[in-house]
């Protein structure tokens, strides 16, 4: 019996173990974001990582998603009799702004950002380099883990923000020259529902998730174990839980903007 | 008589059920070269992260200049940490930086200092190590394994420092180079004044650079004394070290660990 209790026991308490040492790197990374020095350099670097080379996969991921919901709501409106042209426009605009936009663009930079920020991270502690930082009176909280919160949570509410656009606009081609829809219809459709706060919670979603994706990235990282497995499991956890922490807080935050 | 510069009292760090350092006392006199040295996994780089803090040990005092290392302030830490140059194991340069902002990065990273001075800086304390000025934009990928040392030593010996810490600094690498790194060393230890420990299986490495040896064994200090006396000890495990021989206690440890 004790055996078999054992094992979620011994499950439970690293668990417990882990979100505590995950609340404390959150704790002392947001002490750091305030407190200077703040190393430019790494902020603009990360910014243009982050922000500059992950606008190809962003933009098409939502141009392609925008072209979806295009054909998925015409086919869709089509069984109920519904206002195609207008319904169309409404529902692609909706769902890129509000959830798609925001979603997709913070999976895909968990995928390429968050990855890439616990190898690197990764590597430099087992390569003693984040020793080394510490010998060379520089906190590796402070030149690491800062600047890369700080473009992640910058950077991505601009991604979103062009992604939302290249979003509607692959909706708009589908609409126009697959489905015959009339452009000034369609586009008057696009803006008669639009309201300003909803864009507005999507790129708040989109800060939330950048913050999210480089927290967990860097302390994946910065907690990797030794040698290559250690490294690549760390970039593993830093995809896996990015993506699961997206998905909480986008429902957290829907439920607490939108549920009256 | 001599002032000690580095003093270590009961000294302990366990790993889960693993007990590396048991109890360690050791005395580094100021202008001294200490090396330590003790078969794989007997806790010689977790000694020198316990000075210093770069691991928190389980008990016990580690002084530098009479100011305590363990449990110290981080502002404490710090400023202990200034009188250091250290040179890690694998060099532990900053992939993503060049050569001259790897030497420089203390002050490249937190001082105003402008560039150019700061390159004909790194230049010179490169044309110490033996690198020529070719090597300062190429990236830590681009040089062999003995120029990473090399820098790692310039890193270490850049700011001019009153201790320098050495953790394996042959290892990897062939006779003849490591024969180089052993002469850079001992010339900036002697050139600065500094008060340095060293990390090493290497007794050629240990010969040229150490004034002092101690070593490590089952997480005790079991001899120290100097280089002189060092080939001269009848203790089996060291005289089985230093020596190099294939049968005694240390196979036996070995085997059973």
């Amino acid at each position: 019996m004790v055996q078999v209790l054992q094992i979620p026991g011994r499950a439970a308490l690293g668990m417990l173990s882990e979100m505590g040492r995950l609340s404390l790197f959150v704790g002392q990374a947001l002490i750091w974001l305030i407190r200077p020095p703040w190393y430019g350099r790494q902020i603009l670097r990360q910014l243009i990582d982050i922000g500059y080379y992950s606008l190809p996969v962003v933009g098409l991921t939502t141009m392609f998603s925008g072209m979806v919901i295009a054909l998925q709501s015409y086919t869709g409106t089509e069984r109920f009799s519904a206002e195609g042209e207008t319904s169309v426009a409404t529902v692609v605009v909706l769902i890129i702004t509000r959830e798609l936009g925001p979603v997709l663009a913070g999976l895909m930079v968990a995928g390429r950002i968050g990855a890439a920020m616990a190898a690197e991270i990764g590597t430099m502690r087992v390569t003693d380099q984040i020793d080394a930082l510490d010998t060379l009176s520089t906190r590796p909280m402070q030149y690491l883990i800062a600047p890369r919160v700080i473009a992640g949570t910058i950077c991505l509410p601009f991604l979103v923000l062009i992604g939302d656009i290249i979003g509607v606009f692959g909706g708009y081609v589908i609409a126009i020259y697959q489905l015959g829809f009339s452009p000034s219809v369609y586009l008057a459709g696009t803006l008669e529902f639009l309201e300003p706060f909803d864009v507005i919670i999507g790129l708040v979603k989109a800060a939330v998730f950048g913050f999210t994706v480089a927290i967990m990235g860097c302390y994946f990282g910065y907690h990797s174990g030794r040698g290559a497995e250690g490294v690549g499991r760390a970039t593993t956890n830093a995809v896996v839980y990015s993506a699961i922490m997206i998905l909480i807080f986008d429902f957290m935050i829907t439920g607490f903007a939108f549920v009256r | 008589m001599t002032d000690t510069q580095i003093q270590i009292r009961d000294l302990t760090k366990s790993f889960g059920s693993k007990h590396v350092l048991k109890g360690i006392s050791l005395d580094v006199p100021k202008g001294q070269s200490v090396a330590i040295i003790g078969a794989s996994g007997t806790g010689k780089s977790v000694l020198l992260k316990c000075i210093l803090g770069l691991i928190q040990p389980d008990s016990g005092s580690a002084k530098v200049d009479g100011i305590e290392t363990v449990g110290a302030s981080r502002r404490t830490r710090e400023d202990v940490l200034k009188k250091f140059g250290m040179l890690f194991q694998g060099g532990a340069l900053f992939d993503s930086l060049p050569v001259w902002e790897n030497v420089m990065f203390r002050y490249r990273q937190n001082t105003k200092r402008d560039k150019a001075g700061l390159r004909a800086e790194a230049k010179a304390t490169l044309a110490e190590v033996l690198l020529e000025e070719r090597v300062l934009d190429l990236y830590p990928a681009e040089l062999s394994g003995g120029m990473q040392k090399r820098v790692g030593l310039a890193r270490a010996i850049a700011d001019k420092p009153g201790i320098l810490f050495f953790d394996e600094p042959t290892s990897g690498l062939d006779p003849i180079t490591s024969g180089v790194i052993n002469r850079l060393i001992r010339n900036a230890v002697d050139r600065l004044g500094a008060t340095a420990m060293t990390i090493s299986h290497d007794m050629n490495s240990v010969r040229q650079i150490a004034d002092q040896v101690a070593m490590i064994h089952e997480g005790h200090i079991i001899w120290q004394g100097s280089v002189k006396d060092m080939d001269k000890v009848d203790h089996p495990v060291v005289h089985q070290f230093v020596h190099g021989l294939p049968t005694g206690p240390l196979t036996k440890y070995a085997e059973s660990i």
